[in-house]
């Protein structure tokens, strides 16, 4: 199964993730990304995620 | 580095054709590039790779052997550096690196965020009616720039920020010289001082009050400088850089989305009739017009490949957005406007660390405005002749100066 692994020290909040994968995605009380839910997300959800992420925060794990 | 012979290479910036501000680069400049990653000269005598494909300016944007700091020397400038004090440049985040950036722009992040745009948005549409009724109540014909695009992104930024509106033409007028290449560089250095000793009082008066008040500027003073983890010169820096790129940018994308649009009138019509679809044509919007056509600066810190191009340290670059977004690679009939794509890979906030902090504001502003022009005004229609309509050729942020209407 894969999934995805965020790093908010590199996370510069500029919400894409939360733009494009709401349901996985928000920002806490800094602006920085969080993980909704780590349980079998979509993967084309997911990859897009990664794809537009401008700092390079996210990436995709497992599988 | 090694001597570049300068004189052969095209000249850039790259101008729109002065009857269609819709191409960013001409095809007689185009067939002048020998390559995706290649040498132009700058008006400033020097020269710097331009970079100009959507994967080649997407990695360079996010790589960390880039710097942005403009006071660099060898730094690709499109116009003198005025001498500035240090003191000038304090807080003006997008022209740092690394840890120095983050810590300023972490303070921000929070306040722009998705879900607190969507707090605001009630207070966009009251600023989009009331600019509506107002410019239905005057005369016809009428400028649009002067009497929607500009005040809406105003009136919400000076709310946000705690700014009184009042003073707008003040710092209208400064923004403009600021953004302007071909300003006397001694007449930028002046309208940085006016608009940083304009802000410097203004944050002054909060700090005196017993509240600073409400917005984004009193809570800084309030969570940030009062406990000691910003100087007040920083705070008025990140001030100065919200409040023009608050409004210039969604300023100019509304007049020249408007006047696209006027060439697509089943869009308007789309907008009209489902509001829902609003997001995905402000997408392309921003994809087909990205307003930023001079690109985005930086300098080699390290030798490094882009593009299959050895750039040595110490080398300028330029990561050209507008081409970025016409690369037939990533868009399927690029040069076409097509709002039923997919055009969310687009670059016009840039990418990277200093992808624009502002975004989610921007994409509002712009969705509510033209929703609210296509409901209000349906029959909204040029007043002039589009080849004759002043564009801002030497902006920082490309647009249109002027856009005469009527309805």
């Amino acid at each position: 199964m894969s999934g995805v692994a965020a790093d908010r020290d590199v996370c510069v909040g500029a919400g894409m993730c939360v733009l494009t994968a709401p349901d996985l995605f928000d920002q806490d009380d800094e602006g920085l990304v969080v993980l909704i839910d780590e349980s079998d997300p979509d993967p084309a959800l997911t990859q897009r995620a990664v794809l537009l992420c401008p700092s390079g925060a996210l990436r995709v794990t497992g599988n | 580095m090694g001597e570049v012979l300068t004189d052969r290479l095209p000249l850039f910036p790259f101008l729109s054709p002065g009857d269609d501000p819709f191409t960013p680069v001409t095809g007689a400049d185009l067939r002048r590039l020998d390559g995706p990653v290649t040498r132009v000269k700058l008006p400033t005598g020097g020269w710097t790779w331009l970079v100009t494909r959507h994967r080649d300016v997407k990695q360079m944007l996010r790589s960390d052997a880039f710097s942005a700091d403009a006071a660099r020397p060898g730094f690709p400038l499109l116009r003198q550096s005025p001498p500035q004090s240090a003191e000038g440049r304090r807080g003006g985040f997008i022209r740092m690196d690394g840890e120095e950036h983050l810590r300023l722009r972490r303070m921000l992040t929070a306040e722009f965020m998705i879900k607190n745009i969507r707090r605001i948005e009630p207070l966009i549409g009251q600023v989009v009616d009331d600019a509506l009724t107002a410019f239905q109540a005057g005369q016809r014909p009428a400028d649009l720039v002067a009497g929607f695009a500009l005040p809406v992104p105003s009136l919400v930024i000076c709310h946000l920020l705690g700014v009184p509106y009042a003073d707008h033409a003040f710092f209208q007028q400064r923004s403009v010289v600021l953004l302007d290449r071909s300003a006397d560089p001694l007449a930028v250095r002046d309208a940085v001082a006016g608009l940083r000793s304009y802000l410097g009082r203004l944050i002054e008066d909060k700090r005196a009050g017993a509240t600073p008040g409400d917005d984004l500027l009193g809570r800084l003073i309030t969570e940030r400088v009062r406990p000691g983890e910003l100087e007040v010169g920083e705070l008025i820096g990140m001030a100065l850089l919200l409040l023009i790129a608050g409004h210039e940018t969604t300023a100019n994308m509304i007049g020249l989305s408007v006047l696209l649009l006027l060439q697509h009138p089943h869009v308007w019509e789309r907008l009209r009739g489902d509001p829902a679809q609003a997001d995905a044509v402000v997408e392309e919007l921003l994809r087909y017009l990205t307003i930023v056509r001079q690109g985005l600066p930086r300098q080699a810190i390290r030798d490094v490949e882009v593009g299959g191009r050895r750039i040595r340290a110490g080398e300028p670059v330029t990561a050209l957005l507008s081409l970025a977004n016409r690369d037939a690679d990533v868009f399927d009939d690029a040069e076409e406007f097509d709002p039923y794509r997919e055009a969310h890979q687009h670059l016009a906030f840039g990418f990277g660390v200093h992808q624009c902090i502002g975004q989610p504001l921007a994409r509002a502003e712009l969705r509510i405005a033209l929703t609210g022009l296509a409901a209000r005004l349906p029959g909204l229609r040029l007043a002039a002749d589009p080849a004759d309509l002043p564009k801002r050729d030497n902006s920082i942020v490309y647009g249109l100066s002027e856009l005469p209407v009527t309805w």
